[in-house]
C-alpha cells in the first residue's frame, strides 16, 4: 500500500516537473548554444545526499571527495568540461531524506541535457524513488552508500526486486560499495563471536534498516542464535524506555539495531543502557559516523559497528594518501563514505573519457562495463547487477582514545565474498 | 520475569512520562482556560526551555555524571547548585518569552475573532522552532547526564526487575511541587482569584476593577515558567534535545489536555498521566509504532462519548 500512495506521489511529480520542464524549456538550451559557441561542451554531474540535519557531518565530506576527485582531473574527461552540483534530499523538519526531496532532485536531474550522471544516493530507500524516475531515460547513476540488496540482487529482497526499479529493463543503478546481504552476515558473525546465544533485533522500520536487520536475523538463526524478540521504532518518538524495558525482559545476549542514526539510534542506546541493558550493541554502517557519536554520548563507547570497506584510521597506500590529501585541503578528517565518494567520481570520469560523447546511455553503457579498475580502493569490477566486486567487510568498535574522545576503532577485517 | 514485574515498570515509565506532559498541559489548559485560544506555540517554548538550560549548563561547565564500570558516580556537589541555578534561568526565560509572544502576537488579535490569534500561534511555533534550528542545529544534541542514575529498587535491597531509579524519582519530585505551589496559587491568592474570575467573565472582571491585560500575562507567564521547568526535566531525564521535541512533546501534551478536559487544571493533571501510562502500555504490550494510532484512537473515542473531555464538566470553575 505504502508503495503504491509513493509511486502516486511520484508520477504525479514526474508529469508536474515535466510540464515546469517544457515551460522553462528555453533557458538550458540557450546556456548550451553559449557554452558550443565557445567550443567548450559541458557534462553535469549531479549528486543527493541528506545535507540538511546531522547527515551533514558525513555528506559534506563525500562532496567534498568527489570534488577533489574532479579537480585532479582538471575537471575535464575526454572533450568535455565537467560541472558538479550538489543537492540535498533531505529537509530540516524530517532531519533526514524524505522522498518528496530525492524524487524533486531526481526530476531536476531528468530535465536538465546536460546531466549525465547522477552520484546517490546516499540512503537505499532514497535511491528506491529515484532509480525507477532515471531509469527510462538512461540516466546513470552510482551509489557511494547504498546497501540495500534489493536495489540489486535477485532473491536478496522482496520478490519483485529489483526489476521492478527499472521498467526500461536495462540497469542504470551501480553502487560502489558492498551490499548488506554481505554486511547482516558480518553482524550475525560477529555477535556469534561475542559468543551471543540470543539477539534482540530492533529496526527504523526504513528499507535499508528493516533490510538489514533481516539479513542478520537470517544469517543468525543459520549461525544457530534464536531471536529473542524483534521491534521496529519510530525515528520521532520521544523515548523508547517502553521498548528498552522490552529488551530487558527478553535478557538477550546481544542487541543488534538495523538503521540509520538519524532515527534517533543514539538516544535509542541511552535508554537501552539507562533501562539497564547491558548486552554488547551492533549496528550496521547506518551508524557508522561521528553523528552516531554526538547523539549516544558517553554509552557509545563499547558499541560494535558493521561496514562495507575499512575505517579512515585503518586506510593503507593510496587510501592513506587521499586521506592525507584531505585533511590538507578540509582541515579535517573525511567520514567513512567519503572514499567511496572519491572512488565512484573518478569511476565515472574514467568512463566518460573512454567513450567521449555526450550521450546518456552510452555513459551509462561504459560505467557498467567497468572492468579490473585500479582505484583507491583497490582492483575492483561492477557485475552485471552494478555492484562492486569487493567484499571488504570490517567490524569496528567505538573506543575511548588517550584524550578522552570516543573513536571508531578496527577490530576486524573480514572478505565476506 | 513475572509479567507483573513488568507491568510495574512500564507504569513507572508511563507515570514519569505522564508528569513530563502534565506540566507542559498546563500551559495549554491555562491559556485556553482564559482566554479561549489554543497556544501552539507552547511546546516550542518548552523546547527553548531545555535548549536555555543545556547552554547555561555548558556555559558553566557543569560537570557530567561519570560513569565507572556500570555505575554512575554522583557528580560534584556544585553540579546541583548549577542545576537549581539551570532551572530558575529556564523557567525566567520562558516565562518572559511567552509572556512577550502574548503581548506581541495574541493581544492585539484578542477581539479578532477565533482563528486570527490561532493562525497567529501557529506563526509565533515556526518561529520559534526555527531559532531552535538556529541555535542547536537540525540534529538531536546530547544533553549529558548530570544526574545520576542509581536504581532505588536495588538499593533498599530488593532483588526486581522493577526498577525505580533516582532520575525517575528527581522527575517527580520537581513536577508535584509545581503542580502544588500553581494549584495552590490559583485557588488561594488574590492574583489567583483573578485569573479564575477573568475565566469566568472577561468583561464582568473587568467591571470589578480587575486589570485584563495583566492578568491575562500572568497566565502566560505561569504557562511558560511551567514550560521552562519541563524544558530542563526531559532534558535531564531523556538526555536529548532536538528543535523539534516541542512538536511531539507538545501533541501529546495538548491530547492529554483535551483528553482531562481543556481548561481543567485537574484535567490536565489527569489526562497527562493517563496519556503517559498509555503510552508505556502501547509500547511495551501492542508495538512502538502504534502507539500514536492507540492515542489518538483514545482521544477520538474519548471525544465521542464525553465532547468535554474526562473533568470537562468542571469548567465553569476553570482556571
Amino acid at each position: 500500500m505504502v508503495t503504491t500512495a509513493a509511486a502516486t506521489r511520484r508520477s504525479f511529480i514526474g508529469v508536474a516537473s515535466a510540464v515546469a520542464g517544457t515551460v522553462a524549456g528555453g533557458l538550458p538550451a540557450i546556456a548550451q548554444a553559449a557554452s558550443a559557441a565557445q567550443g567548450v561542451q559541458v557534462i553535469k554531474f549531479v549528486s543527493s545526499f541528506p545535507m540538511t540535519g546531522s547527515s551533514y557531518g558525513q555528506t559534506s565530506t563525500v562532496v567534498n571527495a568527489i570534488r577533489m576527485a574532479l579537480e585532479e582531473a582538471d575537471r575535464k574527461a575526454g572533450d568535455f568540461v565537467i560541472e558538479y552540483e550538489a543537492l540535498d534530499d533531505a529537509t530540516a523538519a524530517a532531519g533526514k531524506w524524505t522522498a518528496d526531496k530525492e524524487a524533486e532532485n531526481a526530476n531536476k536531474a531528468l530535465n536538465d541535457p546536460d546531466v549525465m550522471v547522477y552520484l546517490g544516493t546516499f540512503n537505499s530507500g532514497a535511491a528506491k524513488v529515484s532509480i525507477p524516475i532515471l531509469n527510462p531515460s538512461n540516466l546513470v547513476m552510482i551509489s557511494p552508500a547504498n546497501t540495500y540488496p534489493g536495489l540489486t540482487k535477485p532473491g536478496k529482497g522482496e520478490a519483485n526486486e529489483p526489476d521492478i526499479y527499472y521498467p526500461n529493463g536495462v540497469r542504470n543503478y551501480s553502487r560502489v560499495v558492498p551490499a548488506d546481504d554481505l554486511q547482516g552476515a558480518v553482524g550475525a558473525n560477529w555477535a556469534k563471536k561475542l559468543g551471543a546465544k540470543t539477539a534482540y533485533v530492533i529496526d527504523d522500520t526504513e528499507l535499508y534498516g528493516k533490510g538489514i536487520a533481516d539479513v542478520f536475523v537470517s544469517s543468525a538463526a543459520k549461525l544457530g542464535m534464536t531471536v529473542a524478540g524483534r521491534d521496529g521504532i519510530d525515528g520521532k518518538a520521544s523515548d523508547y524506555r517502553a521498548v528498552a524495558t522490552k529488551v530487558r525482559a527478553a535478557k538477550p545476549d546481544v542487541v543488534y539495531y538495523g538503521g540509520i542514526t538519524q532515527n534517533n539510534a543514539g538516544k535509542l542506546l541511552k535508554d537501552l543502557r539507562s533501562a539497564g541493558v547491558d548486552a554488547p550493541f551492533i549496528g550496521p554502517d547506518g551508524i557508522f559516523e561521528d553523528a552516531f557519536l554526538k547523539d549516544a554520548g558517553d554509552d557509545a563507547e563499547g558499541v560494535y559497528c558493521t561496514f562495507g570497506g575499512v575505517p579512515v584510521s585503518a586506510y593503507t597506500g593510496d587510501a592513506k594518501v587521499f586521506a592525507e590529501k584531505y585533511a590538507k585541503l578540509h582541515g579535517g578528517n573525511p567520514e567513512a563514505y567519503a572514499i567511496y565518494g572519491y572512488e565512484m567520481t573518478k569511476v565515472a570520469l574514467a568512463a566518460i573519457a573512454k567513450v567521449n560523447v555526450k550521450d546518456r546511455a552510452a555513459i551509462r553503457d561504459a560505467i557498467f562495463a567497468t572492468k579490473d579498475f585500479k582505484g583507491i580502493l583497490g582492483t575492483w569490477s561492477f557485475d552485471a547487477n552494478g555492484d562492486t566486486t569487493l567484499t571488504t567487510m570490517s567490524v569496528n568498535e567505538i573506543k575511548r582514545t588517550a584524550e578522552g574522545k570516543l573513536e571508531f576503532e578496527l577490530i576486524e577485517v573480514v572478505s565476506a565474498g | 520475569m513475572a509479567g507483573f514485574e513488568f507491568l510495574l515498570q512500564q507504569l513507572v515509565t508511563g507515570i514519569a512520562n505522564g508528569m513530563l506532559i502534565t506540566l507542559i498541559a498546563i500551559g495549554y489548559t491555562l491559556v485556553y482556560g482564559i482566554i479561549e485560544m489554543i497556544n501552539f506555540a507552547h511546546g516550542d517554548v518548552f523546547m527553548l526551555g531545555a535548549f536555555s538550560a543545556l547552554t547555561f549548563l555548558q556555559l558553566v561547565g557543569a560537570q557530567a555524571v561519570r560513569r565507572v564500570r556500570n555505575v554512575d558516580q554522583a557528580p560534584s556537589p556544585e553540579t546541583y547548585l548549577w542545576l537549581v541555578l539551570a532551572m530558575i534561568l529556564a523557567m525566567v526565560f520562558c516565562a518572559a518569552l511567552n509572556v512577550m509572544i502574548e503581548r506581541f502576537a495574541y493581544r492585539r488579535l484578542r477581539r479578532g475573532g477565533r482563528m486570527a490569534p490561532l493562525i497567529s500561534a501557529i506563526g509565533v511555533s515556526f518561529m520559534l522552532q526555527n531559532v531552535g534550528l538556529y541555535w542547536k542545529g537540525a540534529s538531536p544534541v546530547n544533553f549529558p547526564r548530570f544526574i545520576p542514575q542509581i536504581d532505588l529498587v536495588k538499593e533498599i535491597g530488593i532483588d526486581s526487575f522493577v526498577r525505580f531509579t533516582t532520575k525517575d524519582l528527581f522527575v517527580i519530585v520537581v513536577t508535584v511541587p509545581l503542580v502544588i505551589a500553581l494549584t495552590v496559587f490559583i485557588q488561594r491568592t488574590k492574583l489567583g482569584k483573578a485569573m479564575r474570575a477573568t475565566a469566568q467573565d472577561r468583561d464582568a472582571a473587568q467591571l470589578m476593577g480587575i486589570d485584563i491585560n495583566r492578568t491575562i500575562a500572568l497566565t502566560f507567564l505561569l504557562g511558560g515558567a511551567l514550560a521552562g521547568a519541563a524544558g530542563l526535566v526531559s532534558g535531564l531525564y531523556n538526555n536529548t534535545a532536538n528543535f523539534q521535541m516541542g512538536f511531539s512533546y507538545g501533541l501529546n501534551s495538548f491530547t492529554a489536555a483535551v483528553l482531562g478536559g481543556i481548561g481543567n487544571l485537574n484535567g490536565a493533571m489527569l489526562g497527562g498521566v493517563f496519556i503517559g501510562v498509555l503510552a508505556a502500555l502501547s509500547d511495551g504490550y501492542i508495538d512502538p509504532r502504534w502507539t500514536p494510532v492507540v492515542i489518538f484512537g483514545t482521544l477520538n473515542l474519548v471525544l465521542i462519548l464525553r465532547p468535554t473531555g474526562i473533568l470537562g464538566q468542571e469548567s465553569a470553575e476553570r482556571a
